[in-house]
């Protein structure tokens, strides 16, 4: 009998090229995302050393990191940002390759058109100049972040070097609670094992919790793998997976489906397979979450209280300069905290479901006068779901307006940048010092916390309007 | 990108003991915008280095004039544990390069980070973290202590109490640092099989 294999072994194994001893593996890549802000220089690279794209078809573009959230029929106004955009178009249309720009109706959040066109599918190696692309792990492909020297590698060589990381694997086993969703699990988890705690890992998520989760929220979980310093996250590809891709425009049709399924049912952990690393939560110990410092890691429970320095990981100094950035001490009671601003998009929170959950709360209800709400889908496709569902008239009708769609808040660099020293509740993916705009303070959480800060002005138990 | 061979290094450090420092920090977003990789360094640490109306901030380390000795550049950087968390964003490396580290040691680094500073010529150096306050402490007792990175060797050296270790690095990435070739030479070196290999995939 063959060895027994992990899902991370299975893929990974069938697309090494070459191993090269006391060193790297040659990993081919079957997809390649990029965007504006990490290609352009890749593309010098390429230039510089006379290099071509050895396979432009494996390779898909979109703007997202730059781009405005209003207004976006009009030429965008920050040179800078223009400048790399028309870099990214000029360059896919010199190379053959797929590219959507701003204004096209696939436009949108790379993580996010990536699997909602079919282009992510089960068993592939997919990789993208942005730690995100852990996202596309949600369907059992092997999806991570690299630098632009490495996006220069792929666009060259389709392949990348990389030590096969170790295995870890994380189970969450029961039945959520009432209000807890596929953000809390996730931030749950990095609380837990720190903003650094799967660092040299590829993880994946195992056990009832994720089986019974939507591919939503599959990707919310996967998409903050890094936030715990793994390279990626994965869960085995089931009916959940292969229903949400059938018919999508750019997956495969007819028998070229047919032939895939067999493939991807075997794409599943053997049962004697070891992981470096096993760890196991209880859905019933998580509640809707809250961070409070400046790394993903420091968050906790949303009726809880901020810890004391000596009951978390990090070292005290760091702690504590994390709780001053904040504004916060030690002890502090986070409900009731007073917001300013409420950030739900980017591509952890940016998908139909989580728009659907932050209008369950605010439906018959009012934002709050002190808060200014930026609402920002994923995707054209995410923006149109919005409007037919009737979610448009209930977010109007509760004082919200929509944005276009884009990666925004996320990291501010757009026009999107919450004002120094305010305190943005988002569902974003990260609480970095000045991330969200220089001197922004963010809380990271779900959209039913962001929903329930976004009428009441301060933080608050989602639950209670359930 | 071809680089710098690096060999051995001696120099004076920059200490910076805070944990899980990102690459938000060590090269806010705004300044992701160019589409060249130059000029990086001027705002590496923008944030913790200057304030909103651009003075500069004067307890930020590279702002203490105790460590930046005229004429003689801090080639190291000492960083606390998980440094370069985040964003894979390589322009966090560009910077540190730019402003003329050529070496990161720290007790923890993030997967991404050190690829990135791999492939652009950065040595990072993984050291117990009970060497890393060592040289905490050493750089605090006299700042301009020095460190000795042999990298054939694989050891880094506090010069003044002659304290060695051993740090790892696999073979491959050795060869190519000690040398200045990149792995995009390698690859295109290999072409063939990998259109060999691509032939075989299933989509």
């Amino acid at each position: 009998m063959s060895t027994p294999k992990t899902l991370f072994d299975k893929v990974w194994d069938a697309h090494v090229i070459r191993h090269i001893e006391d060193g790297p593996d040659v990993l081919f890549i079957d997809r390649h995302f990029i965007h504006e802000v990490t290609s352009p220089v890749a593309f010098l690279g390429l230039e510089g050393r006379g290099a071509s794209v050895l396979f432009n078809q494996r390779t898909f573009a979109t703007a997202d990191h730059n781009t405005p959230t209003l207004n976006q029929h009009l030429p965008v106004a920050d040179p800078l940002s223009a400048n790399q955009l028309a870099a990214l178009e000029r360059n896919a249309n010199k190379h053959g390759i797929s590219y959507w720009g701003l204004g096209h109706h696939k436009n949108g959040i790379v993580h996010v058109v990536g699997p909602e066109n079919g282009i992510t599918l089960p068993g592939m190696t997919i990789v993208c100049g942005d730690s995100h692309t852990s996202t596309h792990g949600a369907f059992g492909a092997i999806a991570f972040g690299i630098g632009t020297s490495e996006v220069e590698m792929v666009l060259a060589t389709q392949c990348i070097m990389q030590p096969k990381p170790k295995k870890m694997r994380i189970s969450v086993n029961g039945i959520l609670g009432k209000g807890v969703l596929p953000k809390d699990v996730a931030l749950y988890i990095i609380s837990q094992i720190s903003a650094s705690g799967a660092t040299g890992y590829f993880v994946e998520y195992a056990g009832e919790v994720f089986r019974s989760m939507s591919m939503e929220g599959r990707m919310t979980v996967c998409n903050m793998s890094i936030e715990m310093g793994a390279r990626g996250g994965m869960i085995a590809p089931d009916q959940t997976a292969l229903n949400y891709l059938k018919g999508r425009d750019l997956a495969p049709k007819g028998d070229a489906w047919d032939k895939l399924v067999p493939y991807w049912e075997s794409l599943k952990t053997d049962d004697e397979a070891e992981f470096d690393v096993d760890l196991s939560f209880d859905a019933a110990n998580i509640e809707p979450q809250i961070t409070y410092g400046t790394n993903p890691g420091l968050g906790t429970g949303v009726t809880q209280q901020i810890p004391l320095a000596e009951a978390v990981k990090d070292g005290a100094a760091s702690y504590k300069k994390s709780l001053q950035y904040m504004g916060f001490a030690e002890n502090e009671s986070m409900i009731g905290k007073p917001i300013d601003f409420v950030f739900l998009g980017s591509c952890t929170n940016g998908r139909i479901e989580d728009f659907r959950a932050f209008a369950s709360i605010v439906k018959g209800r009012k934002k709050a006068d002190n808060v200014t709400a930026w609402l920002v889908p994923g995707s054209h496709i995410v923006e149109a779901q919005i409007k037919e569902e009737g979610i448009l008239d209930i977010l109007t009708e509760a004082g919200f307006a929509l944005r276009q769609p884009g990666c925004s808040a996320c990291l501010a660099m757009n026009e999107d940048k919450i004002p120094a020293g305010k305190y943005a509740v988002s569902t974003s993916n990260r609480n970095f010092e000045g991330r969200q705009g220089p001197g922004a303070r963010t809380l990271l959480a779900s959209p039913l916390v962001a929903a329930a800060a976004a009428v009441t002005g301060v933080v608050t138990d989602p639950r209670k309007f359930l | 990108m071809a680089y710098d061979k690096f060999t051995i290094l001696r120099s004076t450090a920059v200490p910076m003991p805070i944990e899980n420092v990102d690459t938000d920090q060590i090269i806010p977003a705004r300044f992701l915008k160019a589409t060249e990789r130059k000029g990086f360094g001027d705002n590496l640490f923008r944030d913790w280095r200057y304030n909103a109306d651009d003075t500069p901030k004067a307890d930020f380390v590279l702002n203490n004039p105790t460590y930046s000795v005229e004429g003689s550049p801090r080639k190291i950087l000492v960083g606390g544990k998980n440094f370069g968390s985040g964003s894979s964003r390589e322009h966090a490396a560009w910077a540190i390069y730019d402003y003329g580290f050529r070496c990161v040691v720290s007790s923890f680094f993030a997967d991404i980070f050190k690829n990135n500073c791999l492939n652009i010529g950065i040595l990072p150096v993984t050291v117990s973290p009970e060497f890393a306050e060592e040289i905490f402490a050493a750089i605090n007792a006299d700042p301009n202590t020095e460190l000795e990175v042999d990298l054939p060797a694989q050891t880094i050296t506090l010069l003044a109490t002659g304290k060695s270790e051993h740090f790892a690095i696999n073979g491959y990435k050795k060869h190519n640092l000690t040398n200045g070739y990149d792995d995009i030479d390698y690859l295109l070196s290999m072409k063939h099989e990998i259109e060999q290999f691509a032939e075989t995939r299933p989509f």
